[in-house]
């Protein structure tokens, strides 16, 4: 154990004397690390790794658009790697500051980007919309769901995509309503639009709606509260924001993906390319937990499970929204 | 189709109280010759002190009374430095709105630690939706049940106050003596100098009222229509009420139009999106969400005529000297 330890350091005190030293950095997006979402995925895994390993994860959360690539530049050139950037937005930015820094590492959450130095990590969202659009035609009693996007982007048409096909797998007949919240990244972060489009939905017979809205969602989940209706969050295990009324959560482990691009960089084992975990990976997963064992019956546990594994071993197949842009399937 | 058009002038009023709130606050500032872009500035304020009070004391109440004193305190810096320093009404405005924007993130920061937001919440600490009397007995009546269930019950009691306003207001400007001098105060100051009535004083009054108003805007937003505070929640509303004021020629009645245009055409976004429409199909979202815009813009440009603010306006009084 203690040869591994000086063995490591040695290797660390070698690396950093070819790169800088390694000091991890994140940068959020807009939305901020306490959206209670996304955003606060990711810092669950920086607060796990910088609880591990006593090594602090410098943070970075622009204000606006044109700060990201600033921030990103600016933690580059003061030596920090790897640089863990989360979400979609940040792609070009991104791009353009890892051309110009080769031996800095990034990472890219929800983001491809074919470099040397770059390593995109893509979830199949798809998977768990569906697993969680499945339990919501199973608990809606009037045969109706509603979905609630963000910002409208072909990433969250993806989420209501696999929903849709879910809720049609359980109740071929279940009506589904889908709304956008923006078309900006601000629609991220805008609980009073989503309020009125969760109540909106609500007047039109949905009664359990699945908000892939970061911030957004918390107004969604609000509204559901305050009608008596049922919501699902996303991202991260949304079920106690408001027990009772969360169904479930569609968990995408940001967490794990930022944790481990810190911890395999300090390991040495830090590879560029595309990750992409699905349901089999346990990269998403459906959320079950104390907040809401008792709106979930064991049939419907039973079902859901059943219908996990068959995606897992390709006997469902889940249309990807972003392999041919439509949601025909 | 009935039942539709009930369901988005419902979503209307909720979306617009908090427009008309601030409008009118505008109303009494600019009415009294002071610009006021700050209102949006109050209005995040008062969000943030309203939903820090209630969820420190479980009261919604009390929020709003944070919140209307948060509102009023910054109402005062701006008449500081606009009335009794004769400084620019716009720099002073813009100022509170900057200043506020990142006050409220970094005290709730330090407050809450939950990263610029205040605790979720609920029960007494949030105004729930009143059910007016006979709602549910009279839901099952054609027309008028759907009417009185849905469109006028089932808000928060801050929907009614802003609604109330307008009247109060409208009674306010026209038909007191203090309305008489509010108004001749933004005409024509010397006037009312020369009648032995303090300028200052007035102009200070409006000011308070419209604190008040903007601190009821702002608690409605954070205590009422969304449960806890987030950041930059007002989202452009203070800005939008400006727009208000000016598209309804700093007239109360016109002004609420104007406020309940501006919300349904909100409302319509909402519900337009992801509806087929025949022989166009699916309309994109972008395409409904600037559609508010593009009507007010039209509406600006052509419907309305000039709007003519108060002849004072934004000119600090400076008594002459003989």
């Amino acid at each position: 154990m203690k040869g591994v330890f000086v063995a490591s350091l040695t290797a660390l005190a070698i690396s950093s004397t070819m790169v800088s030293a390694a000091d991890p950095a994140v940068v959020y997006d807009q939305a901020g690390k306490f959206d209670k979402s996304f955003n606060e995925g990711v810092y669950n895994g920086v607060k796990k790794y910088t609880a591990e390993s006593k090594i602090q994860v410098r943070e970075f959360e622009p204000k606006n658009e044109a700060q990201v690539e600033q921030g990103l530049r600016r933690l580059a050139t003061r030596g920090y790697s790897p640089i863990v950037s989360v979400g979609f937005n940040m792609t070009s930015a991104v791009e353009k500051v890892a051309k110009d820094f080769p031996d800095v590492k990034f990472t890219i959450i929800d983001g491809v980007i074919d470099l040397p130095n770059v390593q995109s990590v893509v979830f199949k969202e798809h998977e768990g919309s569906f697993v969680v659009g499945a339990l919501a035609a199973m608990a809606s009693k009037t045969d109706a769901v509603g979905f609630v996007g963000g910002m409208d982007i072909p990433l969250i048409r993806r989420f209501g995509c696999g929903y849709e096909q879910g809720a049609k797998y359980v109740s071929s007949s279940a009506t589904v309503l889908q709304n956008m919240t923006g078309s900006t990244g601000a629609a991220f972060n805008d609980p009073t639009k989503g309020s009125e489009l969760a109540k909106s939905q609500f007047s039109q017979g949905a009664d359990v709606v699945f908000a892939a809205a970061g911030g957004t969602g918390i107004g969604v989940y609000q509204a559901a509260k305050d009608e008596g209706k049922f919501a699902i969050g996303v991202d991260s295990n949304q079920n106690h924001i408001q027990p009772g009324t969360m169904l479930t959560s569609m968990v995408k482990r940001v967490d794990q993906a930022a944790y481990n691009t810190y911890k395999d960089a300090e390991m040495g084992t830090w590879k560029s390319g595309i990750v992409v975990l699905g349901l089999a990976e346990g990269g998403v997963d459906w959320a079950l937990d104390d907040n809401n064992a008792s709106l979930v019956t064991a049939e419907m546990k039973a079902k859901v499970e059943d219908i996990r594994s068959k995606i897992i071993s390709g006997d469902i197949k889940v249309h990807d929204y972003m392999s041919d842009s439509t949601c025909t399937y | 189709m009935f039942e539709t058009l009930i369901l988005m002038l419902d979503a209307t009023m909720r979306v617009s109280a908090p427009l008309i709130l601030a409008a009118l606050a505008g109303l009494y500032a600019e009415r009294s010759g002071i610009v006021d872009i700050g209102l949006e500035g109050k209005i995040l304020g008062s969000a943030f002190a309203a939903a820090a009070g209630a969820a420190v004391y479980g009261s919604a109440w009390i929020g709003l009374g944070f919140g209307v004193l948060a509102s009023v305190f910054l109402a005062m810096i701006h008449g500081f430095a606009c009335i009794t320093h004769r400084g620019d009404h716009i720099v002073s405005g813009v100022a509170i709105n900057t200043i506020v924007a990142g006050l409220t993130v970094t005290l709730s920061m330090n407050w809450f630690s939950m990263g610029g937001q205040t605790p979720t919440l609920s029960g007494d600490a949030r105004f729930l939706s009143v059910t007016l009397p006979f709602a549910d007995a009279l839901a099952d009546v054609p027309v008028i049940g759907l009417i009185y269930s849905e469109l006028l019950s089932g808000h928060n009691i801050l929907v009614y106050l802003a609604f109330l306003m307008v009247p109060a207001t409208y009674w306010a400007i026209y038909k007191t003596r203090f309305g008489l001098r509010l108004r001749a105060v933004g005409e024509n100051p010397h006037a009312v100098d020369t009648a032995g009535i303090s300028v200052a004083f007035v102009r200070y009054r409006a000011l308070i009222i419209c604190g008040i108003l903007c601190g009821i805007a702002g608690a409605y937003l954070s205590t009422a229509h969304n449960a806890g505070f987030l950041k930059d929640m007002s989202a452009g509303k203070g800005y939008m009420a400006l727009a208000a004021l000016i598209f309804g020629k700093w007239r109360p009645v016109p002004v609420l139009f104007a406020c309940l245009l501006f919300g349904f055409l909100d409302a319509l976004a909402i519900r337009m999106q992801g509806v087929e429409i025949a022989g166009i199909g699916e309309v994109p979202v972008q395409a409904i969400e600037v559609l508010p815009y593009v009507l007010t813009v039209l509406l600006l440009a052509g419907f309305i005529g000039k709007a003519v603010g108060p002849k004072a306006i934004g000119r600090p009084y400076v008594k002459e000297r003989a």
